[in-house]
């Protein structure tokens, strides 16, 4: 009874969440430009449409861009920072935590905010540079929380090991810590990857007129009345997210990842 | 925006040891220090001195020290905007909390590959853009191609409606974003529960359902109200879901920033409505917080 009742309630979930997509995905292959569904006459017009029109490959370009880039910077600080608070736990270590998890607790408004007024201030408001750090920093928790989890899991003992064996700094975390951390690294960049390239609000306000990402876009585009090539764009960035996750489980331990301390049957 | 459930993760549990010495050898520490200071701390610091400066017409301010912008929340738009945005997205939490409590329950009682790609799913989701979200979501609830086609096939309408834009759109559209941040926060917490404690109470007698309430639910009473206070935040920030599912009075206080803003061009004052969100937020989580430790103890 429980068995049947625990279905039904995940499939009747399962079935809201993915009601939206599955409409966005069968409005997207209407073959007159018209938002219906279910779609009158199938056809990939809309996904050719949105891979010649230069405006829609100039926001995927932009987007791509911001997102290699910016989830590379939240790595770049996450990775010293984690190992140097995993190696010397610091007194002020919690303060530079919080400090990390900060961007990602406040809402994204104020962030955004703070941002728009720090370029204007420094002249960089409307740079596609201004997006990449903004997005660098705001990410910076998902690669930390990540290393972190991947630091702590590693054996103190085959560390202490090493030393006695004279191995100095750098062999330990080259033997030893990257490749531990390495499935973690790889994940946090793929979580501050996929979310950059969703992003819409610290883009809008840092270089929203100049710089369009694609939520931008359509954003934009939402004002002037629904196309179908809007549709195609969204389940593009479905396939993307879904790609992306799928692959960080496969490679990687999901479950432990999202908190999980145990593992599942 | 995104998996919460990794901010409850631990920082090096080790005693102290001693800090190297030398630029370099701290350099791995100084260097993320020093961008977050200088890109997120110092951003943040000037947004709340902004919002103390005085707006000239036209778009500019000058330094000052006044507090006319938090005077100006005592006009009736703004409390009716503060009002609206409270409620909303408190009644949005609740929703998400209620339906993410025995889901996530049933989740983490799901063999690995299911549980695997549910968590792949409810990432997929939690990740996409309120944009994308909106846009969704505003087809969904149309006249054209929504689910009123589908009740008007099944002869439940007469003819198609469209149910967009409206304050039961917008709702829905926050559940919906607020959902899978909610099942990821609840996630280690459930996860935590040893499956023995409900096998304990059927043992005992209890039926599933009342095992469930009466065992599973007040273990978990500290992490339900923590979700319910965060997924409330979050959706306190959404900026794109009021304007595209909801009308103009269903706009929330993140929008409100955002317009004063980029639009009225009036800093100062959107400054000060973003301290005041923060002072919102902060104080929520400092009580989530609390509770955590009360947990601990």
């Amino acid at each position: 009874m429980s068995r049947v009742l625990s279905r039904l309630y995940m499939g009747l979930i399962g079935a809201v969440l993915l009601a939206p997509i599955i409409v966005i995905i069968g409005v997207s292959l209407n073959e007159k430009k018209r938002l219906l569904f279910p779609p009158q006459g199938l056809s990939v017009t809309w996904y050719g449409e949105m891979l010649q029109d230069p405006e829609w490959v100039g926001a995927l370009s932009n987007s791509v861009v911001i997102a290699v880039l910016a989830a590379a910077l939240s790595v770049s600080i996450a990775l010293p920072m984690a190992w140097y608070l995993w190696r010397w736990n610091p007194r002020w270590g919690r303060a530079l935590y919080t400090l990390g998890i900060a961007p990602f607790i406040l809402p994204p408004v104020v962030s955004a905010l703070g941002f728009l007024i720090f370029w204007q201030i420094v002249g960089l408001y409307g740079h596609i540079a201004a997006t990449i750090v903004s997005h660098g920093i705001f990410f910076v928790t998902l690669p930390l929380v990540n290393i972190a989890l991947g630091l702590a899991s590693i054996d103190r003992a085959a560390v202490e090991a090493a030393r006695t064996l004279g191995a100095d700094e750098r062999t330990v975390f080259r033997t030893i810590v990257l490749p531990s951390v390495r499935p973690y690294i790889i994940s946090g960049y793929a979580f501050a990857f996929v979310l950059s390239l969703n992003e819409y609000i610290v883009a809008y306000m840092v270089a929203g007129s100049t710089v369009e990402t694609l939520p931008i876009k359509i954003f934009n585009a939402l004002r002037y009345g629904y196309t179908p090539v809007m549709a195609a764009v969204t389940v593009l960035f479905v396939v993307v997210a879904a790609l992306v996750f799928s692959l960080v489980a496969w490679r990687g331990d999901l479950p432990r990842l999202l908190g999980a301390t145990r593992p599942p049957r | 925006m995104t998996a919460p459930a990794m901010t409850a993760a631990p920082v090096a549990s080790t005693p102290a040891r001693n800090a190297p010495h030398g630029f370099i050898a701290r350099l791995p520490a100084l260097w993320p220090a020093a961008m977050l200071c200088v890109f997120f701390l110092i951003p943040f610091v000037i947004m709340v001195a902004f919002s103390f400066y005085h707006r000239v017409e036209g778009g500019l301010y000058q330094p000052a020290f006044e507090l006319d912008n938090y005077a100006r929340f005592w006009s009736p738009l703004f409390t009716r905007v503060l009002g609206f945005s409270l409620m909303t997205c408190g009644l949005a939490a609740v929703f998400c909390v209620v339906a993410a409590v025995p889901f996530t329950w049933f989740l983490s009682r799901t063999r690995r590959p299911a549980q695997v790609a549910w968590l792949v799913c409810i990432l997929s989701i939690l990740s996409l853009s309120e944009v994308i979200m909106g846009f969704a979501w505003s087809i969904l609830l149309s006249r054209s191609a929504g689910l009123s086609n589908l009740l008007v096939t099944l002869g439940i309408l007469d003819s198609p409606e469209a149910w967009t834009p409206s304050f039961g759109a917008l709702l829905m559209g926050l559940c919906f974003i607020g959902f899978p941040y909610s099942v990821l926060m609840l996630y280690p917490a459930v996860n935590r529960l040893d499956p023995e404690i409900t096998e304990a109470a059927r043992t005992l007698g209890a039926s599933p359902l009342r095992g469930f309430f009466t065992v599973v639910i007040p273990s978990l009473r500290q992490a339900i109200l923590a979700t319910a206070i965060l997924v409330f935040v979050f959706t306190l920030g959404c900026y794109v879901l009021p304007q595209v599912l909801g009308k103009p009075e269903h706009w929330t206080l993140s929008v409100l920033i955002t317009d004063q803003a980029i639009y009225q061009s009036n800093i100062p004052f959107a400054a000060a409505l973003a301290v005041f969100l923060v002072l919102v937020s902060l104080a929520l989580i400092g009580l989530t917080l609390l509770l955590g430790q009360g947990r601990r103890r």
